[in-house]
């Protein structure tokens, strides 16, 4: 009784442990299903949607439609942007709020995507920039309105 | 001098586990008492990287503090930020449209199914079989690219908002999602036969690290952990939310209390939710998916409690408000703080190999432990 026991234990466990090693060789064969991704070689595409850092949008004419309303900075919940706005005379002699710098600390964003949201011009996006690794820290602090930008027409 | 620090007046043997140990799944450090092999005591020290998340909330706004929450149980991201917002809406009495609810839904079983695949293959690890691991990191990928095309990101989304989720699915979501439906269930009788029949899998988890029901219940195990040992907990059967009341599923228990009825729960909780999503993927109805809401938040004076069943077991949001815009006090009922409680209970006058096993069958996610 014990043997009989003993030995079905023992073809019990080498059966299991062949239905697992066929699993294991049939990957071994077909190499094809192995899903690994040779990056950098092979570069991965990247979903529209993905969050790799905000930018601001750029038209060919170098304008934008950021009002400098710091939305977008109050909303964020970790202080990544800071808006420094300036007084800019308009074409009617009227002093305007402006942008001057939209700074933003891409070592602080969380990638949480509410200062998107919360932009009522929607003036900014996600890019899909995802390689972010730098030699000196100062790098990661941008200004993301291009010098020399200026606000689109009728953008208020 | 050594002898000294390492042994207890009874001889016994003081060995550290981490805090950096790869089975302990994160910064969790457990200090063990050992006599000979066998387990006496265990202390789990926790503080390694909490990070006063729920003060951090206290200072953010209503929509901002969804965020934070998913970086608790980073595996159930989604279902933390589920919670939060349910309790959110309970304060402003929003109602969430139909297809922003099927979305939710739709999402936490994702995120279950993702979790649960991580789990599988870390505890195949754990316990001394690498190819589980590999394994269940290609489907979790798949869930991952699903996410990431709609939701923007693969661990910590901030999908869910205040009335809605923030973005409608993307075109290609139900095509990926059935395709994902077709996929995974070959994989599962793939996975049966890599871990859940292999014989020398079964000898290391059957019979070890038992639980009874009652202890389950007294030391506040929820999830997984207790519908091993038979205790009915699910709060998307119990107390349901969203639409969870009109789906067809099962609350997956098993008897034993050991580490493979553990196993078992949520090897079984797979086939539940990959029925879940069968159920909903071709039924998502038409309309917005999100309610217009306030720029800025207010909830009233008044006190909030709601619950969701996460991967893990059940998560709490407890919000005081004080009628400002962001809340005055918020507490967060996590599943893994109670499950470690019980560790100790369990793991005394087991082996010390063992411990692993149990550790595994727990599933923690140590940033939920220490908030
Ligand atoms: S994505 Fe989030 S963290 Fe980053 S800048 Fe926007 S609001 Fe701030
Ligand atoms: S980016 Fe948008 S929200 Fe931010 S300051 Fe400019 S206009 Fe306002």
């Amino acid at each position: 009784m014990f043997l009989k026991e003993y030995f079905k234990t023992i073809f019990g466990t080498v059966k299991s442990l062949l239905t697992g090693m066929r699993r294991t060789g049939y990957y071994f064969t077909h190499g094809k299903e192995i899903i690994t991704q040779e990056y950098p070689n092979e570069y991965p595409v990247l979903a529209d949607r993905f969050r790799g850092e905000v930018v601001m949008i750029h038209d060919e004419k170098n304008e934008h439609r950021c009002t400098g309303c710091s939305a977008c900075e109050i909303s964020c919940p970790n202080g990544t942007i800071k808006i420094i706005s300036k007084f800019e005379t308009g074409p009617d002699g009227k002093k305007k709020k402006a942008i001057d710098k939209f700074v933003y600390h891409l070592e602080l964003c969380t990638f949480c995507n509410l200062c998107i949201e919360a932009c009522p011009t929607s003036a900014i996006k996600m890019d899909q920039a995802f390689e972010h690794s730098v030699f000196d820290r100062s790098r990661l602090t941008k200004v993301l309105n291009k010098p020399g930008s200026k606000i689109m027409e009728g953008v208020e | 001098m050594f002898e000294e620090v390492a042994t207890t007046e009874q001889g016994d043997l003081v060995i550290n586990v981490g805090p950096q140990h790869p089975s302990t799944h994160g910064v969790l450090h457990l200090i063990i008492t050992l006599r000979g092999e066998t387990i006496m005591k265990i202390e789990p020290h926790l503080g390694y990287i909490h990070r006063s998340i729920e003060k951090m909330c206290e200072g953010l706004t209503y929509r901002q503090f969804v965020y934070v929450t998913s970086k608790m149980d980073y595996l159930s991201s989604h279902i933390n930020n589920h919670g939060c917002v349910l309790c959110v809406e309970k304060g402003l009495q929003l109602e969430v449209t139909p297809r922003a609810q099927v979305i939710r839904v739709l999402m936490d079983e994702l995120t279950r199914i993702a979790s649960h695949c991580l789990w599988w293959g870390a505890l195949g690890m754990d316990v001394g079989a690498l190819t589980p691991f590999f394994h269940a990191f290609r489907e979790r990928e798949m869930i991952n690219v699903i996410m990431e095309e709609t939701c923007g990101t693969r661990l910590t989304m901030n999908y869910m908002v205040p009335g809605g989720v923030m973005a409608d699915l993307h075109s290609n979501f139900q095509k990926r999602v059935k395709q994902f439906i077709k996929d995974f269930k070959p994989k599962l009788i793939e996975y049966d036969d890599l871990l859940t029949n292999n014989s020398i899998f079964i000898e290391r988890m059957k019979g070890v690290g038992i639980l009874s029901k009652d202890d389950a219940v007294s030391y506040g195990c929820t999830g997984p952990t207790a519908r091993g040992s038979g205790v009915s907990c699910d709060i998307r059967k119990w107390y349901p939310y969203e639409i969870y009341d009109k789906l067809n599923f099962e609350e997956v228990l098993e008897t034993e209390g050991d580490s493979y009825s553990r196993y078992m729960v949520r090897v079984r909780e797979f086939r539940q939710s990959l029925s879940i999503l069968e159920q909903l993927i071709d039924n998502i109805p038409e309309g917005d998916f999100q309610t217009k809401t306030k720029a800025v938040l207010k909830l009233p004076k008044g006190e909030f409690y709601s619950k969701v069943e996460t991967a893990r077991g059940e998560f709490g949001v407890y919000i005081v408000a004080e009628g400002a815009t962001n809340p005055y006090r918020i507490k967060f009922r996590s599943p893994g703080f109670s499950n470690l409680s019980a560790l100790d209970h369990i793991a005394r006058g087991q082996k010390i190999a063992d411990m692993i096993a149990i550790m595994g069958s727990l599933d923690f996610v140590i940033p939920d432990i220490d908030r």
